[in-house]
């Protein structure tokens, strides 16, 4: 593998009371790169991104970021580094317009109060970098808009303050097939900007099309981690149910 | 402050709108979609206030004269108060049942600590406003985070307080407030020249903020709203608050040897808390997240909010500000019971709700709390000049809060169902 990866994590584990639902993962990111967690319902996809967001902390294990242990404890600690998730149940606020909520947590200011116009701007400029045509206005409520349109604030959300690691839990699984086709550039786009990439994704059409690194969890375990170019549909399946093991390299080598 | 453009749609449309774009036309049929799609704010309320002027008006000469008028501004001052003190709970989507007797208890605290134990009325007032302070505390503790239904907690503390009055000031008890400072806030008025100016001073504050958001948006690179708008709200200002001041400047003592004349000193008092407010809640990021909080508690929590932090300020603000409106019921009232505050906090609830404020939480601004109480003052006294049994007032207020309440459960389903009509 080519570049040092930007996030490493190393036998992270997580239990919720007697389930234990992480059990002993390493799993990288890397810049510039698409890597793709896939797995069935249930396998600790979402657990394992939360854990990175801050949102759920690990039990144990080691999280490496540009070469250096961190610690992942709040969402702040991630949004220091510079990862940004968007979440699956889209973290919005409905009774906030667009701007509001690209912007929650983070506000711009100017003289101790909210600087609107700034903010406008900025997520106005977001928007259309991502060619962004559905929208009618920045100050819209997110209580009115559509699905696709919610799952593109969240992305612009997650671009704004260019984030370095950018994590997408089940990006397309709301949408249909234009907006989806259209959310998979977008994911494009920000890997070629420098971006490591985390994408969710129980469509594996989806995961080749987009991804350069694809990771299968099986019950808690990550079965591999491997080049897209390497494997094949029918592999990741295998790798996805249970039915085959990963008797290719060793994935640290 | 949230805008809706509805002229840009289709693929090939302006890439995406500010929504301040166009004129007075433009901006208007934008507030028009709003408010159809649920987003009322105070409109119905204020409605209300001109048809029950209009009916009060009919059914008592007494109602719309410069004596009841003023007398009427007193008398909602203190559910105004506590309507504001309740829209920081009710915006996190949470309840204060105890907020008014809070009011009561510190009160009691305070009249008992200056007769009885002869304490400086500065200090005994500092300490009242500590027991509020903590009273929020204590609240924010078991709803932030021990995690105890808001209601649930209030509701002791309703009943608890009730119970500290009572033995403060002994069952039937009551007594008499002797500070002059604090009874000369309902029961005296700026010299006339005095309500000009403070008039003169909201002009200028509203021309001010208006100038320096244009700036700043000018400066970012946005649009601008129309000027005309500032023009608009200006007068808008300029008429209904020359048209108060003009007719409380009028002599409207009762003998003809006085001359009573002028805005009543709590005008101003709660006019600038309503600001104050209104600047924390529309300007700052603590505002900011308290409606997040109350919107949607998860996304404030994933956005790096301290979601507890801001839960437990919320009722601190509150409890701080009911002692406030204590202040303006003793200062009306000229006593304190133990019965003090139990009944208001109700009138309060209605209040807020009438005027717009969402017990779901998240939406409502301080001015609509106000709007809202000023409309239950209205009732309550209307009612009262007809000589109408008291059981009445009750009824009527009931049938008013339902009646809002099921604007706002309506208007809440309309606003998220409007929505995927793309
Ligand atoms: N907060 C929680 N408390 C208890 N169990 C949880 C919690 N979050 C996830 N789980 C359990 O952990 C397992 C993995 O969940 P999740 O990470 O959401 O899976 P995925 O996203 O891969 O579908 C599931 O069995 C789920 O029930
Ligand atoms: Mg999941």
């Amino acid at each position: 593998m080519s570049d040092a990866p930007i996030i490493e994590l190393q036998d992270v584990r997580k239990s919720f009371g007697p389930v234990s639902v992480l059990q002993g993962i390493d799993f990288r990111a890397y810049p510039g790169k698409v890597t793709a967690l896939v797995g069935d319902n249930g396998a600790g996809k979402s657990t394992l991104i939360k854990g990175l967001a801050g949102v759920q902390p690990y039990d144990s294990g080691t999280v490496m970021f540009d070469g250096e242990r961190v610690e992942l404890q709040s969402p702040r600690d991630a949004a220091r580094l510079g990862i940004e998730v968007v979440y699956q149940d889209l973290a919005l606020c409905d009774n906030l317009d667009i701007v509001q909520n690209m912007f929650l947590g983070r506000e711009e200011m100017s003289h101790g109060t909210l600087d609107e116009g700034v903010m406008e701007k900025d997520a106005s400029d977001a928007l259309r970098s991502l060619s962004v045509r559905t929208m009618t206005s920045v100050r819209q409520k997110v209580a009115s808009l559509s699905g696709g349109q919610r799952q593109t604030v969240a992305i612009a959300r997650a671009v704004l303050k260019k984030a370095r690691v950018v994590i997408l839990d089940e990006p397309t699984a709301a949408l249909g097939v234009a907006q989806t086709a259209q959310v998979l550039s977008l994911v494009e786009r920000l890997a070629h900007q420098g971006v490591a990439v985390i994408i969710i994704s129980h469509n594996l059409q989806d995961v080749f099309e987009v991804a350069d690194y694809v990771a299968p969890l099986y019950l808690g375990h990550l079965v591999a981690e491997v080049p897209i170019a390497e494997t094949s549909y029918d592999d990741v399946v295998g790798y996805i149910t249970g039915s085959k093991t990963y008797a290719g390299a060793e994935t640290s080598a | 402050m949230t805008d809706t453009q509805t002229t840009a749609s289709g693929p090939d449309a302006v890439l995406i709108a500010s929504g301040v774009e166009g004129g007075v036309r433009d901006q208007v049929r934008a507030w028009w979609d709003r408010v159809r799609g649920g987003e009322m704010g105070a409109l119905p309320a204020s409605a209300g206030i001109v048809v029950l002027t209009v009916l009060f008006t009919f059914l008592s000469p007494f109602f719309l004269t410069e004596r009841n008028f003023a007398n009427l501004l007193t008398q909602a001052a203190t559910l105004v108060m506590l309507a504001m003190a309740l829209t920081f709970v009710l915006l996190l989507g949470e309840i204060d049942l105890s907020a008014g007797v809070t009011s009561g208890m510190t009160m009691a605290l305070f009249v008992v600590l200056d007769n009885v134990f002869a304490v400086a009325w500065p200090i005994a007032l500092l300490a009242a406003f500590g027991a509020g302070l903590a009273t929020g505390l204590f609240i924010g503790f078991f709803v932030a985070r021990v995690g105890i239904p808001s209601f649930v907690v209030t509701l002791g503390l309703f009943l608890g307080f009730q119970g500290l009055a009572l033995t403060i000031i002994g069952d039937g008890g009551l007594y008499r407030l002797q500070v002059r400072e604090i009874l000369a806030i309902q029961n005296s008025n700026m010299p006339v020249w005095g309500g000009w100016l403070m008039l003169v001073v909201i002009l200028g504050v509203v021309a001010a903020t208006s100038v320096l958001d244009r700036r700043r948006r000018t400066r970012a690179g946005v649009p601008n709203r129309t000027v005309t708008l500032v023009w608009v709200k200006l007068a808008v200002v300029l008429v209904v608050g020359g048209a108060v001041v003009a007719v409380l400047s009028q002599n409207r003592s009762a003998s003809p040897a006085a001359i009573v004349a002028g805005v009543p000193v709590v005008v101003p008092i709660v006019l600038t808390i309503l600001w104050l407010g209104t600047f924390l809640l529309d300007r700052t990021r603590f505002g900011r997240y308290v409606y997040s909080v109350g919107g949607n508690a998860e996304a404030a929590r994933r956005a790096g909010i301290n979601v507890r932090m801001i839960r437990w300020s919320g009722f601190v603000l509150c409890s701080t500000l009911a002692v406030v409106s204590g202040l303006l019921s003793i200062s009306k009232v000229g006593s304190v019971d133990a019965a003090a505050g139990r009944e208001i906090v109700l009138s309060g609830v209605a209040a807020a709700v009438v005027g717009g404020v969402s017990l779901f939480g998240g939406r409502g601004r301080l001015l609509h709390a106000a709007v809202g109480a000023l409309v239950i003052a209205i009732i309550t006294n209307g009612l009262g000049l007809l000589n109408l049994p008291a059981g009445v007032n009750f009824m009527v207020t009931g049938s008013v809060l339902v009646l809002a309440a099921t604007v706002d459960a309506v208007s809440r389903s309309r606003a998220s169902g409007t929505v995927r009509r793309n």
